[in-house]
């Protein structure tokens, strides 16, 4: 039984393709303009890694921010519950999920049966935002994956006053100016960009375990700077943090051809 | 007797100096990196227009962000009470001031002395300062101070859905290339700060009487957004309204010198 999952988000747009309860393929694509090319690029690429095509897909689900304007999807579930529900599959023990996505961040709570009890989201504000570390690493002049490496080798991490983006930035030159280290201001920015998400966390209050998912969760500068902070260890995923909601998506999938 | 006050802000610094009840000198420049250099070159420039050297002051008070930094002010007063004392003194019957500077945004209420009674401050977030329109007109690539005019021309303003000034940013450029005149964008942009500052501005309450200090206050589209978004008249000062926080502090030195001569 083939089921299908696909997270168009704001920066990438994920694929995940299921055969009963094994992940068989998973894809990974820059955005575009437009939702439906994200979303018939990121399957077909899944679909030929799984050496499949778009008939032997029994049933497929939607989700993330372009999920309405997906063509060949049969149902569209909000991102909230599929990255609860991939997050529950993949580690049962999870109570709360953090997702930090390009454009916004969310904490979920879940109960034993992986239902969600409470959430909160910020995609007012960049700051605690996956573009929060965009803006920054061009700043630096460094990639947004170099960011992790870096903070991890800081001497004596910065610490930036500011929450505002804009006025982060504007604090990250007046280090560069001053001939501060990279590797101690992209610690300055994990930092940062981890007190800004604890808020978040917090307002769910957290309960063990729990996990990070989305993009930023590859950045181990923030993984780390969140585990400080809050004080938890954050239990890492079996696969790519970023096809969380992909793989939620999935499994919903499979349980609507289940009938459940 | 002459009296100076100086205001250095995070973008430009300013100085006004007063004989006795009139205003001689003011100046205004853009700040340099460090608070006392920009205190210097403005009052430099400032004691230069008005004829006299700082010996002929008698008292000099500095305020705005750099204030405690400045050697050649005698003490420091807050941009808040300045603000205040600055636009009560150029129209009594004034009693809000809405400030917008380049990095914060304030609403003070005062009494009819130019007290302080309230104020709300927003320094925080970029959006609802000064810098929202910087970023946006630097998006646009406008200058910030011809904002006003182009927005002028505006039909058909836009909505900007984003507050984050961020987010707005790529809201602009996806709104210049789907075609949008850019008069309708300056507005749309006038109109998303000026809501901003209204919201800070309702949290203590509107008065009848209010004015607009601070750079921005010079950026017309700006004072019609903000009139539009706050539902009621501003009075507009016939005064440059970038120099009332320096004012005020010349006002405070007044009074300092006066007190002490008694």
């Amino acid at each position: 039984m083939i089921a299908a999952g696909c997270d168009v988000g704001s920066l990438t747009t994920k694929a995940v393709i299921l055969n009963n309860t094994r992940i068989i393929s998973q894809a990974v694509a820059k955005s575009s303009f437009n939702p439906e090319d994200s979303a018939r690029e990121v399957m077909q690429n899944a679909l030929t890694a799984a050496g499949l095509g778009m008939g032997d897909i029994g049933f497929c689900v939607g989700t993330g921010y372009g999920r309405e304007r997906i063509p060949f999807v049969g149902k569209a579930v909000s991102e909230i519950a599929c990255h609860a529900k991939g997050a529950h599959w993949l580690l049962p023990t999870v109570r709360t999920i953090i997702d930090i996505g390009g454009q916004d961040c969310k904490a979920i709570r879940l109960d034993a049966k992986g239902n969600v009890v409470k959430f909160i989201t910020n995609d007012k504000c960049a700051s605690g935002t996956g573009r929060f570390l965009d803006v920054m690493a061009k700043v630096l002049g460094v990639g947004i994956d170099e960011l992790g490496g870096l903070s991890a080798r800081a001497a004596d991490p910065v610490v930036l006053a500011a929450t505002c983006t804009a006025w982060a930035q504007a604090e990250v030159i007046v280090h560069l100016n001053a001939g501060t280290s990279r590797e101690d201001i992209a610690a300055g920015i994990s930092d940062a960009m981890a007190a800004r998400v604890a808020i978040l966390a917090r307002a769910v209050s957290i309960e063990k375990d729990v996990c990070m998912s989305g993009g930023v969760a590859k950045n181990t500068g923030v993984l780390k700077s969140l585990e400080n902070q809050l004080n938890v260890p954050m239990r890492r995923l079996r696969i790519d943090p970023q096809v969380v909601g992909a793989l939620g998506a999935a499994i919903f999938a499979r349980e609507k051809m289940e009938g459940r | 007797m002459y009296v100076a006050g100086c205001d250095i802000g995070s973008l430009s610094a300013k100085a006004v100096i007063m004989e006795d009840e009139r205003i001689v000198s003011t100046h205004v420049i853009f700040a340099k990196p460090e608070p006392d250099e920009s205190a210097r070159e403005v009052m430099g420039e400032a004691l230069k227009k008005a004829g006299i050297t700082r010996e002929d002051i008698s008292f000099c008070v500095a305020t705005g962000y750099g204030r405690n930094n400045i050697s050649l002010a005698d003490s420091a007063e807050s941009e808040i009470a300045c603000h205040g004392k600055g636009a009560q003194w150029l129209m009594p019957d004034v009693h809000m001031v809405i400030d917008i500077g380049g990095q914060d945004a304030k609403a003070i209420r005062l009494d009819s002395s130019g007290n302080v009674v309230r104020f709300a401050y927003n320094d925080r977030c970029a959006s609802g300062t000064g810098r929202f329109l910087e970023v946006m007109a630097g998006a646009m690539g406008i200058g910030v101070e011809d904002m006003g005019d182009i927005s002028s021309g505006s039909k058909n303003s836009v909505s900007i859905s984003n507050q984050c000034v961020v987010f707005a940013e790529t809201e602009i450029i996806s709104l210049i290339n789907a075609g949008k005149q850019l008069p309708d964008i300056v507005k749309g942009l006038h109109n998303a700060l000026a809501h901003r500052v209204a919201a800070l501005a309702r949290g203590i309450e509107l008065d009848k009487e209010i004015t607009m200090t601070g750079g921005v206050a010079k950026n017309n589209g700006m004072f019609t957004a903000l009139q539009e978004a706050l539902g009621q008249k501003i009075r507009k000062m016939d005064t440059d309204p970038q120099i009332v926080g320096a004012l005020g502090a010349a006002l405070f030195a007044r009074q300092i010198a006066q007190d002490t001569k008694r």
